[in-house]
């Protein structure tokens, strides 16, 4: 715990995890030491759904310049999909 | 030696997962309580309970997560953070407890060392220095956030362990490589001055050609030759302070 770089937003979805799909409930973002990804820290994402245990997770570590752009990306779908008129 | 996760008694009697290596032979041996890093109670301390149970000691690795559930070590870890880490309060007395626990097994020699790497550095000097009597030893390998400023304080972490320093009664050694970032060369030289400040007795190391977790053979952080310095230092340090 060692950046304590930690934040939490609640989510509405389905992710795919070890097990098969689960309901998502939560996202956690984070910035801290990386489990696998070959560098000493990470951007840390997590998809979970507490309630069904700490194994209910899809995991991602990415380097920051990979979460910018993911940013930009993602923004840019939303954007492409409210002005289609997609708002769910 | 023989090895095996098993249970001991907490501060409320209620039972606490650790993982714990014994030496054979009828002893008396010194005790060691490994405080595990944040990627949580995985093989590596496992495999570092072991290590110091070859070396002579009777070693314990609290699970220090286990209220928070089962799984695998990096999912539950995930939670850990997600939740804010675990709470001061509740460290110290799990590890309070597992020092208990070892001085009460027959062949206890009486002494108890504390040491920890990462988050759990930090959780092993602040054990030690909340619970004097109860170690005889500290060591600190690069634990972050030591020194905290008031706004990185949350209700769970919420004194910075170098306000304690006062209150250390036990001797230190803490090892931590320069190109650390956490905690930082200017953080351990605010902790060492507040060290030297209270007139402690304590010894740190600092490698070149290192940064945070360099005993981590399994990850690029490794650094073979500051490691192999590095555990020959925690050897001799809790033989001078812990042996017969």
């Amino acid at each position: 715990m060692c950046t304590m770089i930690a934040m939490q937003t609640a989510v509405t979805g389905s992710g795919k995890g070890a097990t098969g799909w689960f309901p998502l409930s939560q996202a956690n973002v984070g910035f801290d030491h990386a489990t696998h990804t070959q560098a000493e820290h990470a951007l840390l994402l997590d998809f979970v759904n507490p309630a069904l245990g700490a194994g209910a997770r899809v995991a991602v570590e990415m380097d920051i310049a990979s979460g910018k752009a993911l940013v930009a990306q993602l923004q840019a779908a939303i954007t492409e999909a409210e002005r289609s008129g997609f708002s769910e | 030696m023989t090895a095996r996760a098993e249970t001991y008694p907490g501060p409320n009697g209620e039972n606490l997962r650790a993982y714990v290596a014994r030496p054979e032979g009828n002893g008396p041996f010194p005790g060691v309580v490994l405080v595990h890093h944040m990627p949580g109670w995985d093989e590596f301390y496992q495999e570092m309970t072991r290590r110091f149970a070859n070396h002579g000691y009777i070693a314990i690795s609290p699970d220090l997560y286990q209220r928070v559930g089962s799984g695998t070590p990096d999912d539950v870890t995930a939670q850990v953070r997600a939740e804010g880490g675990v709470a001061d309060d509740q460290v110290v007395g799990d590890l309070t407890a597992a020092s208990k626990w070892l001085r009460s097994q027959p062949n206890s020699n009486g002494k108890v060392g504390i040491v920890g790497t990462c988050s759990g550095g930090r959780q092993a000097l602040l054990t030690a220095s909340r619970s004097p009597r109860d170690f005889d030893a500290v060591i600190d390998l690069w634990g972050g956030r030591v020194v905290a400023a008031k706004e990185a304080l949350t209700p769970k972490q919420p004194v910075a362990p170098i306000d304690y320093t006062k209150d250390l009664q036990v001797p230190l050694l803490g090892l931590f490589g320069n190109d650390d970032q956490a905690p930082s060369p200017t953080e351990v030289d605010t902790h060492e001055a507040e060290l030297k400040k209270h007139g402690k007795d304590y010894e740190f190391h600092r490698y070149d050609g290192a940064g945070h977790g360099f005993f981590y053979y399994d990850r690029p952080a490794y650094r073979q030759q500051q490691a192999m310095d590095g555990w020959s230092k925690v050897f001799a340090f809790f033989e001078k302070n812990l042996g017969n």
